[in-house]
C-alpha cells in the first residue's frame, strides 16, 4: 500500500532525535487519533536552518512523512521552510494513500509549530506563519499497566 | 519472502490437508446437485449428511438443527434479522454486548434503524459481561440476547454457559456468535441453553466461504435467503457441497484433536505472553488472563503505534494485526480495546497474535526477541516515550 520511498524513509528515517537547546521545538497531532510528531530545529543567526530532528509516535506513514519534511527542510532559510508544503512532502515520498494524506499535513504542521516556537523565543514575526494548534491529548497517567 | 510465521489465526487459517482432500471429489467427480432424485446425487446428498453430523457432533447438537450458510456474517445476520422479525409480537428488543463482532454490532445498528431496541453491555477490563447487567438489562419486550462466545480480538471467552442459564430462566432466546470458539473451545448448545449458534468453517482450518448457524428445533428464526426448498426450506440455494463436506471434515477433525491440540497451543502461547511481559517494558496483556482462547495473545505496547509494528514484522515475515486506528480504517482505535476501558493513546499501541498448532517454540522464541527489537526502535523514535522518560527521571 506504501511507495518504495515511503518504506524506505519509514525503515531508515532520517534525523530521528532531539536537540539540545533548539532555536525552535513544536509538537502537534493528537494521542488520540494516534499521530504525534515533534520536530526540532537548530537555526543559527542568517536564519538557516542548520540542524533538524524528529520524533514521532504513528504509522509507517506518519514517520516516513516526518522523515521526508527534516530532509526538505534541512539547510533551507527559515522563509524557505515555511513554503513547504504537504504536498511537496508527498510529492517527494511519490505519494500517499488517501487515508494516510493527513499525516502529511501533520508533517507540514510540526514544521509551523517549531517555526512559530523559535520566532516566540526570538521575538520576532515570520511572514505567512500562524499559530499552529498544538492539540497534544494529555496522555492519561492512569495506571494500566 | 522466505519462511512465513503465521500468527493470525484469528483471521483465517490454512486449510487442513485432510479437509482439502475431503472436498475435492465434489469439484470433479460428485459434482451432482444433492437436491436431484437421480442416485447420482446420492452419494453429494450422503456426504451433506454426514458433515450435518460432524458440524453438529462438535457442539452437542442434533444434525438437524444445523443449517449450512455461505459464513459467520451470514449466519449473524440470519440469527439476528429473522430471529426479531419472527417473534415481533413478543417484542422487538435485542441484549447484546459491546466487544461483539461487527457482523453482530452492525446488524444490530440496520435493526435500529428498522424499529428495534438494542442494550449493548459493558464488559470489564478483561472483556467479559456481568451477568447482573445482563439480568437487569431484560424487559419483557426482550426477543433476543446475542453474546459472543469468545472475542476476536482479545480471546475472552464470555460466560456463556451463565447467559444462557438466565436466558433459559426469563424465557428468551439466546444466540451466540461462536465465530472464534467453535472447534477451538467445548461448547454444548444443551448444557449451556444455547438457541442459535454462528460458526465459520475457515476459522478452524476448513474452507472459506463455509459456516453454520445452529437453530434449536422448536425456534421460529424464519428465512434469511429466500428462493428453493433447500436446508428444510429455510435456507435457499444450491448447496456448496464441497464447502460442506469441508466443515464437516474440520469439525470432526477439530473435535478429535482439540484437548490435546488446546494443551500443546496454550503451552507455547503462554510461553509468548510471559517471554514479552518480562522483556519488553510498559507491556499490557489485553484480554483475561485464562479465560482465553488458546491460541490468541493480545498486548498493548505503550507508546508505540499498531501500524509501525506490523509493517516491520511483516519485514521479517511475521503475519500479525492490531487494533490501531491506522489498520482499522478510522480514526479511532478498535471498539474492543475501547470497550474494556483503554485509553486512546494506548489502544492505538496494541498488538494481536492468534497462534496455530503449527507455532513452535522456535517461532515463538523468533518474534519475542524481534518483538523487543521493534518495539525498541520505534520508542526510540517516539515523543511520547521521550516525555514519559524526562517525567519518570
Amino acid at each position: 500500500m506504501y511507495s518504495e520511498k515511503v518504506m524506505e524513509h519509514f525503515n531508515n528515517p532520517r534525523n530521528v532525535g532531539e536537540i539540545e537547546n533548539p532555536s525552535g521545538v513544536g509538537t502537534v497531532g493528537n494521542a488520540k487519533c494516534g499521530d504525534i510528531m515533534r520536530m526540532y530545529l537548530d537555526i543559527d543567526g542568517q536564519g538557516v536552518i542548520k540542524d533538524v530532528k524528529f520524533k514521532t509516535f504513528g504509522c509507517g506513514a506518519a514517520i516516513a512523512t516526518s522523515s521526508m519534511a527534516t530532509e526538505l527542510v534541512k539547510g533551507k532559510t527559515v522563509n524557505e521552510a515555511l513554503k513547504v508544503t504537504n504536498k511537496a512532502v508527498m510529492e517527494a515520498l511519490d505519494g500517499l494513500p488517501p487515508v494516510k494524506v493527513h499525516c502529511s499535513l501533520l508533517a507540514e504542521e510540526a514544521i509551523h509549530a517549531a517555526l512559530w516556537d523559535y520566532a516566540q523565543k526570538n521575538n520576532i514575526v515570520i511572514e505567512g506563519l500562524e499559530k499552529p494548534v498544538e492539540d497534544i491529548a494529555e496522555i492519561t497517567e492512569e495506571e494500566v499497566y | 519472502m522466505d519462511k512465513i510465521i503465521y500468527l493470525d489465526n484469528a483471521a483465517t487459517t490454512k486449510i487442513n490437508e485432510e479437509v482439502l482432500n475431503e472436498m475435492l471429489p465434489f469439484f470433479k467427480e460428485i459434482y451432482s446437485n444433492p437436491s436431484a432424485v437421480y442416485s447420482f446425487a446420492g452419494k453429494a446428498k450422503a456426504a451433506v449428511d454426514k458433515a450435518r453430523e460432524q458440524a453438529a457432533g462438535l457442539i452437542g447438537a442434533k444434525p438437524g438443527e444445523i443449517y449450512f450458510t455461505a459464513g459467520g456474517s451470514e449466519s449473524d445476520n440470519w440469527a439476528l434479522k429473522e430471529t426479531i422479525q419472527a417473534y415481533s409480537s413478543k417484542g422487538k428488543h435485542i441484549i447484546t454486548s459491546k466487544i461483539e463482532h461487527h457482523a453482530v454490532l452492525n446488524t444490530c445498528k440496520y435493526l435500529e434503524g428498522h424499529g428495534c431496541e438494542v442494550t449493548y453491555l459493558d464488559v470489564d477490563k478483561d472483556g467479559k459481561i456481568s451477568l447482573e447487567d445482563l439480568k437487569a438489562a431484560i424487559r419483557p419486550d426482550t426477543v433476543l440476547i446475542s453474546v459472543m462466545a469468545a472475542n476476536n480480538e482479545i480471546g475472552t471467552i464470555e460466560p456463556i454457559a451463565g447467559i444462557g442459564k438466565i436466558a433459559h430462566e426469563n424465557g428468551v432466546l439466546f444466540h451466540t456468535d461462536a465465530v472464534q470458539a467453535y472447534g477451538h473451545i467445548p461448547i454444548n448448545v444443551d448444557e449451556m441453553n444455547i438457541d442459535l449458534l454462528s460458526a465459520s468453517g475457515h476459522k478452524f482450518n476448513g474452507p472459506k466461504g463455509t459456516g453454520i448457524l445452529y437453530i434449536r428445533k422448536g425456534v421460529k428464526t424464519s428465512s434469511f435467503i429466500h428462493g428453493g426448498a433447500q436446508e428444510r426450506n429455510r435456507r435457499a440455494g444450491t448447496l456448496n457441497v464441497p464447502g460442506i463436506a469441508g466443515f464437516g471434515k474440520a469439525a470432526q477433525i477439530a473435535k478429535d484433536t482439540m484437548e490435546e491440540r488446546n494443551i500443546k497451543v496454550t503451552h507455547i502461547r503462554n510461553c509468548l505472553v510471559n517471554r514479552v511481559l518480562e522483556e519488553i517494558p510498559y507491556t499490557r496483556l489485553n484480554g483475561h488472563r485464562t479465560d482465553r482462547l488458546p491460541n490468541n495473545v493480545n498486548f498493548c505496547f505503550r507508546f508505540v503505534e499498531g501500524e509501525s509494528m506490523i509493517i516491520l514484522l511483516d519485514q521479517l515475515g511475521i503475519c500479525a494485526s492490531s487494533g490501531s486506528a491506522c489498520t482499522s480504517g478510522s480514526l479511532d482505535p478498535s471498539h474492543v480495546l475501547l470497550a474494556i476501558g483503554l485509553p486512546h493513546e494506548i489502544a492505538h499501541g496494541s498488538l494481536r497474535l492468534t497462534l496455530s498448532e503449527e507455532t513452535s517454540m522456535e517461532d515463538i522464541s523468533f518474534v519475542a526477541r524481534e518483538l523487543k527489537k521493534i518495539i525498541e526502535k520505534l520508542r526510540n523514535m517516539s515523543p511520547l516515550y521521550e516525555d514519559f522518560i524526562k517525567n519518570h527521571k
